[in-house]
């Protein structure tokens, strides 16, 4: 017994060591928040007290974190990957929008088949459109050197011009009465079911993480975009066919953020409509820098946004705090998480190797 | 031989392209005139839309040729531009003083600017990660201290250029604005002078494109970065400043709605050039003011095909399909002196 308590110790120090930037960058974000709150005439400690029973406080409240959770997961992973590859996939959040739209498509568009065909069938559709629309910048990057960031950033826009045309013109929702944008509501047989206080698109979404796990670190193809993310022009050298491998990954990332917006679709809102999911492709990078990419880490860093999404209604009603402070606090985090030094420099730690990781490189280069 | 051929093509293509941009304006001019004589109201209106809707394109282009220029990527136009617009329009609402209020918008972006200089080039700073924080918290920070209800005594109004106004057609649409739309079109031919015209511009772009040579002769390469940021974010000021001041006259929720990123594009589409990029501007302002004609004539393109326009146009551009658009070599790379 008293020869395991080092390496014990060596363990618990290691984890220690992961997760200390993200877990101090939300202790800061918390306090910049707090002090916000302060400077505005609202107090902190019952905003943040109400922010907590809003997430937690009944079994109605965690299914709702819960399903905040779910689409983030996906997003969160969808930027991860891409990261692994080293690429910024900034368009997540059109991948995921033009999912959620395709989803809610086939979701009220298709009639008659039972619910372990459709939602499958739904949640297929929302794949396919996002590693379409991903494959595009993916391919672009690839073959004519143009910028991810560029690309996806302008294929946002793109898509959302498009989804709001599709709930305005074509697939609108023409139930008497209804004078917004919106798709008609998505066949009961298209929804996702919930067990108990769990939606099964949670359960997907934990599923899928150990997948993008197992990808990553155990499968050849895994440690090849690790590779090409670290250095492209070794991994070039070595025989590794780079260009297909940015694509893949490209496509792979956009998948995973059109199943994102599916389950949206499918397990939230109950249809597509335009403005339901903003945000939720730039929430993705916040999830993915504060688990510093690790796709089991996703999973809490998605929790953690999540009962902040989820809580942020009681805070506003019963705190009167408005509930973009949660935007505010999530921003902080965003900065002080990639902003290591700023970190470092607050509470005196020492720098650690392993902790850095690269993000992308500018859209200068070849 | 094969020498001797590029040589000629070279000189075909230069011939070529002098001729295309020649032909190009004179079909513009000719079919403005023609417009003009047929209903001079309708015309006027198109171009002063085109102006109006371009203005901020213009000023958020010039925030980001300024970075780029300089080597610092810049994608939180969007949020420098919300930032100023929130503040000029507080300080409006406070104070109403317009003069103050535009000064407060300028401050702000120059603020941000310094902010995201900070971020890229002391801490070293992811800059395309740095720039999505400054879109979030200017989103989250305007969203959590806007309230609704506020009123103000006034916006800035036309200022018509004495005689030059009454000129028909080219008077009311260029020579009768209100303040930012003139500063916007002098900054245009500034900035023009100042990058390919001074010692100061020479150096941005030498920091931008080889910083390790730029040192070794001399040139203080963060000091260069560090002011060419925050001249830019005072142009993305007065962009928001434009939109709470000039162009809508009050505040709305992220009432910038995109153009900080349609900015990226106009600057790319214009090759990081004042001048070219004010170009692309107005003719994004100008698809947009024919679309919303098209409509009032009953001719239904769906508007979100319009707007694409200039997404897709970018994509194209930075794609290298038509004409190559070369970022500067040295852009989103922290330097680090040895």
């Amino acid at each position: 017994m008293e020869e395991q308590t080092p390496s014990q110790n060596n363990w618990l120090k290691k984890v220690w060591f992961s997760v200390r930037i993200p877990f101090l960058a939300i202790i800061l974000a918390l306090l910049v928040g707090a002090i916000i709150l302060l400077v505005s005439g609202a107090n902190p400690l019952e905003a943040y007290w109400q922010l907590f029973k809003g997430a937690f406080g009944s079994w109605r409240n965690i299914q709702r974190v819960l399903e905040k959770s779910t689409p983030l997961i996906f997003a969160g992973l969808a930027v991860a990957l891409g990261f692994k590859a080293g690429l910024f996939n900034i368009g997540a959040q059109g991948q995921l929008l033009l999912g959620a739209l395709m989803a809610g498509y086939v979701g009220f568009a298709v009639k008659g088949l039972p619910a372990y065909i459709h939602i499958p069938l739904a949640l297929l559709a929302g794949l396919l459109t996002g590693a379409v629309f991903a494959a595009i910048p993916g391919l672009l990057r690839a073959y004519s050197g143009a910028h991810e960031v560029i690309s996806t950033i302008m294929l946002n826009y793109v898509a959302i011009n498009l989804s709001d045309y599709f709930s305005e013109g074509p697939w609108k929702d023409t139930t008497p009465g209804n004078i917004v944008s919106r798709l008609p509501a998505i066949q009961p047989s298209a929804e996702i079911p919930n067990i108990g206080p769990v939606p099964v698109g949670f359960i997907v979404a934990v599923l899928t993480s150990l997948l993008i796990w197992f990808v990553i670190n155990r499968t050849t193809f895994g440690f090849e975009i690790n590779s090409v993310g670290l250095n492209p022009h070794a991994s070039k050298y070595a025989g590794m066919r780079t260009k297909l491998l940015i694509v893949a990954a490209m496509v792979v990332s956009g998948a995973l953020a059109g199943v994102g917006g599916a389950v949206e679709t499918m397990g939230v809102v109950g249809r597509f409509q335009p403005g339901f999911n903003t945000g939720l492709g730039f929430d993705g990078i916040t999830v993915a820098l504060l688990a510093r990419n690790n796709p089991i880490a996703v999973i809490l860093s998605s929790l953690f946004l999540g009962a902040m999404k989820g809580g942020a209604n009681t805070m506003q009603f019963y705190a009167n705090v408005p509930n973009q402070i949660i935007d505010i606090i999530q921003g902080t985090m965003l900065l002080f998480v990639t902003a290591e030094m700023v970190v470092r420099w607050v509470f005196k730690l020492r720098k650690q190797r392993d902790t850095e990781i690269t993000v992308t490189s500018g859209w200068g280069q070849r | 031989m094969i020498s001797k051929t590029v040589d000629k093509k070279r000189e075909l293509s230069i011939n070529w392209k002098l001729l295309r941009q020649v032909i190009l304006g004179l079909v513009i001019v000719a079919a403005i005139l023609f417009f003009n004589a047929r209903s001079p109201e309708k015309t006027s209106a198109v171009l002063s839309s085109t102006l109006r809707y371009a203005v901020p394109l213009i000023l958020g282009a010039l925030c980001g040729i300024f970075c780029e220029r300089a080597g610092i990527v810049n994608i939180g136009i969007e949020g420098q531009m919300l930032f100023s617009a929130f503040l000029s329009y507080m300080t409006n609402v406070w104070t109403g003083n317009l003069l103050l209020s535009l000064l407060v918008g300028m401050l702000t972006g120059a603020v941000l600017g310094l902010f995201l200089a900070f971020l890229s080039i002391k801490l070293k700073l992811n800059q395309t990660i740095g720039g999505t924080v400054i879109n979030i918290l200017a989103t989250g920070i305007t969203g959590y201290f806007y309230q609704t209800g506020l009123t103000t005594q006034g916006k800035l109004w036309n200022i018509p250029l004495g005689p030059l106004a009454k000129i028909p057609l080219i008077g009311p649409v260029l020579f009768n604005n209100p303040p930012i739309t003139y500063i916007a079109i002098l900054l245009v031919i500034f900035s023009q002078v100042l990058l390919f015209h001074t010692r100061w511009g020479l150096r941005t772009r030498a920091v931008g494109e080889h910083p390790r040579a730029a040192d070794t002769l001399g040139v203080d390469v963060f000091k260069i970065r560090y002011w060419n940021v925050i001249i830019g974010g005072v142009m993305a000021g007065l962009a928001g400043s434009f939109l709470t001041l000039e162009g809508v006259g009050m505040f709305e929720r992220g009432m910038t709605n995109g153009r900080g990123f349609i900015a990226l594009a106009v600057m790319i589409f214009g090759k990081w050039n004042p001048i070219s990029s004010a170009l692309a501007a107005l003719f994004f302002g100008f698809a947009n003011a024919m679309q919303i004609q098209l409509q009032f004539m009953g001719i239904q393109i769906p508007h979100q095909f319009v707007g694409m326009i200039p997404y897709l146009l970018t994509i194209i551009v930075v794609s290298g399909f038509v004409g190559r658009s070369r970022a500067p070599a040295a852009e989103g790379i922290p330097y680090e002196k040895e």
